[in-house]
């Protein structure tokens, strides 16, 4: 997995509740087998109309959002399906980070498989971030995971709160996988335990 | 020893390891895959050289992608659709999973094809990479969403990394009122928590009204436990429970079977458990739902209005206005006004026999009004086959229904199942996302016979209007 570490960069503004999965990734674009090559259609029934032309004013087609690597966003950000082709959209159209008051749970740790920082934070400071990335391409905000801090474009410093076990993870950029086929002898007594316990499982 | 919640119970029965900072290593004992959301994980698994550890213990069935129509068995046009569910077949043969392929009796939704075949069991873990996974806590399963890349570490080592969520109990008292349903009772519960009201919880659910339910009430209700945000509903199991698995394919047998229910009859949350949350509703006072705007919490009774986005506060404000806008409606309209022109019977909420029966007792001796598009999925294929034999299909065509082959259809519209720009549908499934549904389309969710009724009358409706003696055909 890739890690993340610090980024600085240009942030977009979705001020929206409850961003669903079908609004992140439409359902149409699950049919891959690969999880690459969905960027384009990241927040698809958004971004373009029924033609597929773009919509001016959807934020990431704004000139100086295209390069967006960071997203603001509103409360339960990511909430329905459990499709990992959401954080795969959104990583590879480029953004690493989200920042927002809350977000669904299975979304939110698909994430973290994925290289991808979700930050949580209070609505106050989300709101002032958002403000912050409004400002366009002049104003870069600056995340470091280490320090567990979000830099505004004007210096302002807020700190958040992040699981120890998935800043290690995310900062390394380990395998989960790996890890856990280290600990295959405690898995395997726990499987003669439990044949033992509950035969019939 | 200190009082447990039943989701205590079974957390500790199934911990493989635990760190210091209560990161811990869940042992899985079902894991379910579907053409979705597997390859991307099985590719994984390929590539690093690694086996599924334990395929006894995986069930693989195509459902989201696959077509309803009859012709499917003349193979799958689209071709997307198709190398996903060759893929599928591929992985479910090369690994030696139970596999029921579309065209096996049994093939159908994931949620509905476990318990049917017995795999889902109380006590057990249960995930998928699918978030209606929650449906198996009806059993008091642990059964939750996954993503892909978790599915590739359940393939690779039958456990799941996890940290515990929060207890919260929803207590639904007393006894329901003719014409309301587990369905009202999940979208009434979404009503007063929010879509993120149960997030990092756990949800336990408890009372006469939820006793009262048959396992498909009770599957309705867990289904859409994850709508309210929570990782996985629970409701402990009973004799219900018992009656419903006993005699499955996959359920123990003989002695075995005393020895599951000796453990299956300690899963219960102890009486003095402690609880992060606690909801209590009076079932007497749920009347029959529908939502009315693109979150699962923009639900009312039917006897309601559409709101004016201005009577929510905060970002619901924009939301409300934002839906309303989607949805084509106007504020203050009664919803019993509402005209829609699809109605959709089916999906792992809604899409089990008893769902069939409840849809065809309204049916029955009426027609579909002219200019609907009607349609049943039935869950699985033995549920449509034991609905054909009950003579539901029958009535459901006679009034006008077409009658479909299983899968998840227009739950979420990946196969051509869709509705048009506009097009407004009464649907028994559990989202009403933008363009669920298809693109542009508009979903109004509720449950099986307020569908029916719908497709009667060409607008939402109470079925209570419906329920009166005088069955007579118009
Ligand atoms: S029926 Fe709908 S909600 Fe259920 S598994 Fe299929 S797509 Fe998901």
């Amino acid at each position: 997995m890739e890690k993340f570490e610090k980024l600085t960069g240009v942030a977009a503004p979705l001020p929206v509740i409850n961003v669903d999965t079908d609004m992140i990734i439409p359902k149409q674009f699950l049919k891959t087998i690969k999880r690459e090559g969905l960027g384009v259609n990241l927040f698809d029934e958004m971004r373009y109309d029924d033609n597929g032309n773009e919509v001016p004013d959807f934020v990431l087609n704004k000139p100086q959002y295209r390069n967006a690597e960071i997203l603001v966003a509103g409360d339960n950000f990511g909430c329905g399906s459990s499709r990992e082709h959401a954080p795969w959209a959104i990583k590879d159209f480029g953004i690493r980070c989200i920042i927002a008051p809350s977000y669904a749970d299975i979304f939110y740790n698909n994430c973290f498989k994925n290289g991808i920082l979700p930050i949580i934070m209070p609505q106050e400071e989300v709101d002032a971030l958002m403000k912050d990335a409004e400002k366009g391409s002049n104003a870069r905000i600056t995340v470091d995971l280490e320090t567990q801090t979000v830099t505004s474009s004007d210096g302002e410093v807020f700190k958040f709160e992040m699981d120890p076990f998935r800043k290690h993870c995310l900062l390394e950029g380990l395998d989960d996988i790996g890890l856990t086929m280290n600990r295959s002898d405690e898995i395997a007594s726990f499987e003669s335990r439990a044949a033992t316990e509950r035969p019939w499982v | 020893m200190s009082p447990k919640t039943l989701y205590d119970k079974i957390w500790d029965a199934h911990l493989v390891h635990e760190d210091e900072d209560g990161t811990s290593l869940l042992y899985i004992d079902r894991h379910l895959v579907h053409e979705v959301t597997s390859p991307q994980a099985f590719e994984g698994l390929r590539m690093a050289g690694r086996k599924v550890h334990a395929p006894d213990k995986t069930i693989a069935v195509p459902d989201h992608n696959v077509p309803t129509t009859p012709d499917r068995v003349e193979g799958i046009k689209n071709e997307e659709s198709r190398i996903q569910l060759e893929a599928l077949d591929k992985n479910a043969t090369e690994f030696g999973l139970n596999y029921y392929p579309v065209t096996d009796i049994r093939q159908g939704i994931v949620h509905i094809v476990g318990p049917e075949q017995g795999w889902t069991l109380p006590g057990m873990t249960v995930v998928c990479g699918d978030s209606h996974t929650a449906t198996h806590g009806a059993f008091g399963a642990l059964a939750h969403g996954i993503g892909t890349s978790e599915v590739e570490h359940v393939l690779a080592t039958q456990t799941l990394i996890q940290s515990k969520s929060k207890n919260m109990k929803v207590e639904i008292t007393g006894k329901l009122q003719p014409g309301v349903t587990a369905k009202d009772i999940t979208l009434a519960v979404i009503g007063v928590t929010g879509t993120a009201g149960g997030t990092g919880h756990v949800i336990e659910y408890t009372g006469e009204a939820i006793r009262s339910l048959s396992m498909e009430g009770r599957m309705t209700v867990c289904n859409m436990a994850i709508e309210g945000g929570a990782r996985a509903g629970l409701i402990a199991p009973d004799e219900t429970t018992f009656e419903y698995i006993k005699g499955r394919p996959h359920a123990p047998k003989g002695a075995q079977w005393e020895q599951a229910l000796a453990w299956w009859k300690t899963l219960f949350s102890d009486d003095d458990a402690h609880w992060d949350k606690v909801i209590t509703l009076k079932a007497e006072d749920i009347a029959p739902c529908v939502t009315w705007g693109t979150s699962p919490e923009d639900v009312l009774p039917i006897t309601g209005s559409v709101p004016a986005p201005e009577s929510f506060s905060g970002g619901k404000v924009e939301a409300a206005k934002r839906a309303l806008d989607y949805m084509g409606l106007e504020a203050g309209t009664p919803l019993s006004e509402i005209e829609i022109d699809t109605v959709f019977i089916g999906s792992c909420t809604n899409g089990r026999i008893e769902d069939l029966r409840a849809a065809a007792e309204i049916l029955k001796g009426r027609k579909v009004k002219d200019g609907i598009r009607a349609m049943v999925v039935p869950g699985s294929g033995l549920v449509r086959a034991q609905a054909e034999e009950e003579g539901l299909s029958e009535i459901f065509e006679q009034a006008g229904f077409e009658w479909r082959l299983a899968g998840c259809s227009m739950c979420l519209a990946m196969n051509p199942d869709q509705l048009a720009p506009g097009e407004r549908c009464a649907a028994t499934s559990n989202r009403n996302f933008e363009g669920r549904q298809g693109r542009g389309g508009r979903t109004h969710l509720m449950s099986p016979q307020m569908a029916a009724a719908a497709a009667v009358t060409g607008r939402l409706t109470d079925v209570r209007d419906l329920m009166a003696p005088v069955a007579e055909p118009a």
